[in-house]
């Protein structure tokens, strides 16, 4: 983990508000995992706290990471305007990213969630066989970003909230309209869905990691902005909370209170 | 040239610390700065037990600034000593407790508890509501203030350093009650209250509503008040509030603290105390000052 200057050698945009950005730096893109993020700095010095976004994709032999998000303020606003040449202030790698498992998968993406499912598709394919991994997407509507760059790791299915494209509904109702059966849940989305994960892998009796999201101050553990309510005291907090940052941001669905 | 300064006996290799709360016990910085280049380790506030914090969002950005309401969550004072302390010794830098407490006992109890144990000083606190006079803080309240000096002094194996809050209509009466009661120094300033509203969801950023401001945006009104408290006490003062680059630490020095601590700018530079304190040996060759003692103060 260190903080430094990376060059982004490419920034396009998916969709209206969703970005491409890539980024190069050997040493981040050989130690980062599926899962894990990266805190991006703004050089307007009104914005003082690093942005948390999470890998796309991970090219350790070009020495390129990729980070796919939402602008949705002033901060992301101005990473949007950067281009490749362009420098960009990046401190990581963060955060644990999923625990690669034995077994079939189901990998269920909501929203700007749909980013880390990427890496985490191409590295459960690699382990696994491309047969043993199901990637079910959830959008809003017909703008399905990256979900082509899926197909060559994954079965894909898409659920659309206005039945746009795909299934309508959210990835769960895909899940049971499809009767799509996995032994392993791996999950990142907003805060409801992933309360629906939590119950439906309880259920079924299935473990599942979901990668969380909160405010974050440092990125590294040492403010406790960004903790959840955990079942048991956290290892390093000693109370009934874990930090989102540092012991996450991926947790076994059982660890957490959502 | 000379960067060391005395706080109460102790004497710092220089004069830049990193604040309570912005560091943790300096674990999750040790891949990004070296703590050997640290006049002190400010420790986060440790409680008598283990306190859970308030919910999230515990912080919000501002302009130029950030707000937070972590709750001082901290693991209590067993863990503390088990696990932070010899961490700290590995480094050669000395190592300051911050003390939290809800009323005058819990304070006490952390702060004999320390006396035992090999740290260097103690920074007390008085920010946080005092739960049996109604939930006024410590630190509002120059009465409450000389008291809970005086108390903590008489159990405290370790000089005392007092941390006041900014909250309050005149901060010289609560630097004067602290000197009262027998302070050794004073840390200024804790956090502004403030608040932040989120016009698009109509609702408060913070769960807590209100939470403290800090970033560069408070440097002035910090830097105000330690050269008003530097007027009215003799004691020490460590001044904090904004410290972004060592031209900022040099106004608290100017201005008549005798040392500073760096907060928020760990956030978003986390080697910033280092280069804070490197840049200050290259000030004081700047202006041709053989001590830091020749600058402190001297911007009457």
């Amino acid at each position: 983990m260190r903080k430094t200057r990376v060059w982004i050698t490419a920034q396009t945009e998916l969709c209206e508000g969703i970005c491409s950005l890539w980024i190069k730096d050997a040493e981040m893109a050989r130690e980062a995992k599926p899962g894990q993020f990266l805190s991006l700095y703004c050089e307007d010095g009104s914005r003082l706290l690093p942005r948390p976004v999470s890998i796309c994709e991970i090219r350790p032999e070009e020495g390129l990471l990729r980070m796919v998000y939402r602008v949705a303020g002033a901060g992301t606003e101005e990473f949007s305007h950067l281009s490749a040449g362009d420098g960009l202030e990046v401190l990581g790698t963060l955060g644990n990213g999923y625990e690669l498992r034995e077994g079939s998968a189901l990998l269920l993406g909501g929203g700007i969630g749909i980013p880390p499912m990427l890496a985490l598709a191409k590295a459960l394919c690699e382990k696994n066989g491309k047969e043993q991994v199901t990637a079910v997407l959830g959008y809003r509507d017909a703008n399905t970003f990256l979900a082509e760059a899926f197909a060559p790791y994954a079965q894909v299915v898409i659920a659309t909230e206005d039945g746009s494209v795909g299934v309508r509904g959210n990835v769960l109702d895909a899940v049971r309209e499809k009767g799509i059966c996995a032994e392993q849940i791996y999950a990142c989305g907003p805060k409801p869905m992933l309360r629906g994960v939590k119950a439906y892998a309880r259920e079924a009796g299935l473990p599942a990691q979901i990668s969380l999201e909160e405010r974050m101050a440092c990125g590294i553990g040492a403010c406790l902005a960004c903790v959840c309510e955990s079942t048991k005291p956290g290892e390093h907090t000693h109370v009934n909370n874990v930090r989102i940052c540092k012991d996450g941001p991926v947790f076994d669905a059982e660890e957490v209170e959502l | 040239m000379n960067l060391k300064v005395k706080i109460a006996g102790v004497e710092l290799k220089n004069p830049v610390m990193t604040a309570s709360g912005t560091f943790g016990s300096g674990q999750e910085y040790v891949e990004l700065t070296d703590l050997n280049r640290l006049g002190a380790v400010v420790t986060k506030g440790v409680a008598s037990k283990p306190w859970p914090g308030n919910p999230t969002p515990r912080i919000a950005e501002t302009y130029g600034g950030m707000l937070n309401a972590i709750g001082l969550q901290n693991p209590g004072i067993d863990v503390f000593v088990k696990r932070d302390i010899p961490f700290l010794k590995q480094f050669d830098t000395k190592i300051i407790v911050n003390v939290c407490g809800h009323t005058t006992e819990e304070y006490l109890e952390v702060v004999e508890r320390l006396a035992a144990e090999d740290v260097d000083l103690l920074e007390i606190n008085i920010s946080c509501p005092n739960v049996k006079e109604g939930g006024i803080a410590f630190g509002q309240d120059p009465k409450a203030v000389e008291a809970i000096t005086r108390a903590v002094k008489d159990v405290a194996g370790q000089p005392v350093i007092m941390k006041l809050s900014p909250n309050v209509t005149d901060i010289t009466e609560m630097a004067r009650a602290a000197e009262a009661g027998g302070a050794d120094a004073l840390s200024m300033i804790n956090t502004l209250t403030g608040m932040k509203i989120d016009v698009h969801r109509r609702a408060f950023a913070l769960a807590n509503k209100t939470g403290g401001l800090s970033g560069p945006a408070i440097k002035p009104v910090a830097v105000r008040m330690v050269w008003q408290c530097a007027q009215a006490v003799s004691i020490p003062i460590i001044g904090m509030g904004g410290i972004r680059t060592w031209e900022d630490a040099a106004e608290f020095l100017l201005a008549g603290a005798t040392a500073v601590s760096v907060g928020t700018a760990n956030f978003f530079r986390p080697n910033a105390a280092a280069e804070i304190a490197e840049g200050l040996a290259g000030y004081l060759e700047e202006v041709g000052a053989e001590s830091i003692y020749d600058i402190i103060g001297t911007v009457r």
